[in-house]
């Protein structure tokens, strides 16, 4: 059973151009993932292609202007708003990109302190932050006086100790020295492993593959493919999606061709396959329809020439 | 650093102004002598003229008054056939009531304001708060004051007309309680003026801040309300209306000036009309200097607030 449950979710934004014309920007369609408590599924693809505001749908934190269709399901029940808010910060916890967004003028340990749910949010914070290597000294600090790892930890042990289900963490590795990458990863990997569920939202396929079970990749707003870790070896035989295998192939320590081309901005979508324009595998079928995701050996993809 | 400034800008004001008011169509020896001009001679004239030194030139009469007032010494005003300085120190403290209620109240009022508007924003009342803010924004004060008197004073009859105390009472018979009677049409107008600016600012400030990634943030830890505003919104919009506050003074003694002259108000503001207009020389150029050292006290307290109340610059300091 899925703990977190995305089905068909279309995320658009309403803005105005010259001319005052009211135009919709659809930049998340007809997607649909799935979480598992235990499990960690890494959400791969380019900068751009609205794997942030996944995060933000799921949390219901999208700005005003943001209209979306589609179901979320937390643990086989609908996310309404109502419901929303009394899981926010209690059973669905978001841990955010950068130090940015820590408030400015507080400081971190009382900022932790405030995501606690219940119980004495002081030892629980003391608690946290020393298993994260935090020392005594941080928790008076302000978020300007901490290094990006320490930022890292902090934002990280602001979802830990609110005894959330579900993390979804949003590029938590960019900037990060190797070192703190390893560390990062593997606080989400031992959280998984005590029976939570984790959605690692990322543009670093490599380290998503490090911590991973399952990989979703993205591609201009929709899910192209959700396969095992296991399917990334070699070539790539077992790989799904032309895209994937691309992105596979990208690799420096495999075959490092670049794929020619890039993504398709949300106002010009193709009307068929949203990667038919660069795929080596394109036929003229391909630009009738966008094709449905489908199973296809133990795992999902969106081509119709997939085997 | 701070002092070298001022000590530049007093001398720099104080040289403008004394060439200014050299310049000015004011005959210092016929403002000082009035209505009585008429029985003074061309030879009286220039005996009282080489008797003030009006016959050397510019530089050296500006070194002569600055010296002096650097020995404290601000001269006499004509008008009141006071030391300037005993004038300056009475008409301040009527002043400072008036200006300190002022500023309190058009602070706290206008930071309200903006907050509401900009947690209700596009609502009717964010719209209303908006309107009454660029409305009076560009009202001048004298118009406001006038308008106060008459509804307040002369309609209603709620308060005196003006005046700093009432008429024909001694001195020592004024309570406290006449003061302040006499105190509130001027706050009020002063003070009606004075949200627009903290308020409009606070509101922008404060929609910035709700757009932050710290309150998004915030929010998908479940904060929402008074709650989420509370925590960080109110810190976080402080600082910036504190600050406007303090850097508000000078439209604070440009606002003072005219809502005392309306109100006859024995202030600073009145004081300097008087001088300005009697040719009231040393009462004038010493209100410019005690009024140059009030806004630049109003901007440095401006400045030292910022490096208290913010950790960042306070925190690195340690």
């Amino acid at each position: 059973m899925s703990i977190l449950e995305v089905e068909n979710l279309s995320v658009s934004f309403k803005s105005y151009t010259d001319g005052f014309k009211e135009i919709n920007h659809k930049v998340i369609s007809s997607l649909s993932v799935a979480l598992e408590a235990g499990e960690i599924l890494a959400v791969v693809g380019a900068s751009g292609s609205g794997k942030s505001l996944l995060a933000h749908a799921i949390l219901g934190i999208l700005p005003s202007n943001a209209s979306i269709s589609g179901s979320i399901k937390y643990k086989d029940e609908e996310l309404t708003a109502a419901r929303l808010a009394t899981l926010r910060g209690k059973e669905l916890a978001l841990v955010p990109q950068s130090v940015n967004f820590l408030d400015p003028l507080m400081r971190v340990g009382s900022q932790v302190r405030t995501a606690a749910n219940g119980g004495d949010a002081v030892s629980a914070q003391r608690k946290v932050f020393e298993r994260y290597h935090l020392g005594k000294e941080v928790e008076n600090m302000y978020p300007f006086q901490l290094s990006g790892g320490m930022a890292r930890r902090t934002l990280l042990s602001t979802a830990m100790v609110s005894g959330a289900k579900v993390i979804i963490a949003d590029e938590p590795t960019p900037g990060l020295d190797p070192v703190v990458i390893k560390e990062a990863l593997s606080n989400f990997r031992e959280f998984a492993d005590n029976g939570c569920a984790v959605m690692l939202i990322t543009h670093d396929i490599e380290s998503a593959l490090q911590i991973a079970d399952k990989i979703a990749v993205f591609y201009a707003g929709t899910t192209v493919e959700i396969a095992s870790v296991k399917d990334f070896v070699g070539k790539g035989e077992a790989i799904r999606h032309p895209y994937t295998k691309a992105l596979w192939r990208a690799l420096p320590q495999n075959e490092f061709i670049p794929i020619p081309g890039s993504q398709p901005h949300p106002s010009s979508l193709p009307s068929g396959c949203l990667f038919a324009p660069r795929c080596e595998m394109a036929t003229p079928e391909c630009e009738q329809a966008q094709p449905e995701m489908r199973e296809l050996r133990d795992g999902m993809v969106r081509c119709i020439h997939a085997t | 650093m701070k002092s070298v400034r001022m000590v530049t800008l007093l001398v720099a004001i104080c040289l403008i102004s004394f060439l200014l008011v050299k310049n000015s169509p004011i005959d210092p020896i016929q403002a000082y002598i009035g209505a009585d001009m008429l029985k003074v001679g061309p030879e009286q004239r220039e005996k009282i003229a080489e008797y003030w030194g009006l016959d050397e030139p510019v530089i050296v009469q500006f070194f002569n008054w600055g010296s002096a007032v650097l020995a404290g010494d601000l001269g006499t005003s004509m008008i009141y056939r006071q030391p300037v300085i005993e004038v300056i120190g009475e008409r301040f403290f009527n002043s400072l009531a008036l200006m300190l209620s002022a500023w309190l109240l058009s602070g706290v009022v206008g930071f309200v304001m903006g907050v509401v508007a900009a947690m209700k924003k596009g609502t009717w009342i964010d719209r209303i708060i908006k309107w009454y803010c660029f409305t009076l924004a560009s009202t001048p004060t004298f118009w406001m004051g006038l308008l106060v008197l008459m509804v307040f004073a002369v309609w209603l009859g709620w308060f005196p007309i003006g005046m700093g105390v009432p008429a024909g009472v001694l001195a020592e018979d004024v309570t406290l309680m006449d003061r302040i009677q006499h105190l509130i049409l001027p706050v009020l107008t002063l003070s009606i003026l004075g949200v627009a600016n903290v308020a409009l600012h606070t509101r922008q400030k404060l929609i910035d801040v709700m757009a932050s990634d710290y309150v998004l943030f915030a929010r998908a830890r479940g904060e929402k309300g008074f709650v989420l505003f509370w925590r960080h919104g109110l810190r976080n919009v402080a600082l910036p209306a504190i600050t406007l506050q303090f850097a508000a003074f000078s439209e604070l003694f440009g606002g003072a000036v005219l809502a005392e002259q309306v109100f006859s108000y024995p202030g600073l503001g009145q004081a300097t009309v008087e001088a300005g207009l009697r040719g009231d020389v040393p009462l004038l150029l010493g209100l410019v200097i005690f009024s140059t050292i009030f806004v630049f006290v109003g901007n440095l307290l401006a400045d030292l607030s910022y490096r208290v109340l913010d950790p960042r610059t306070r925190e690195v300091r340690k």
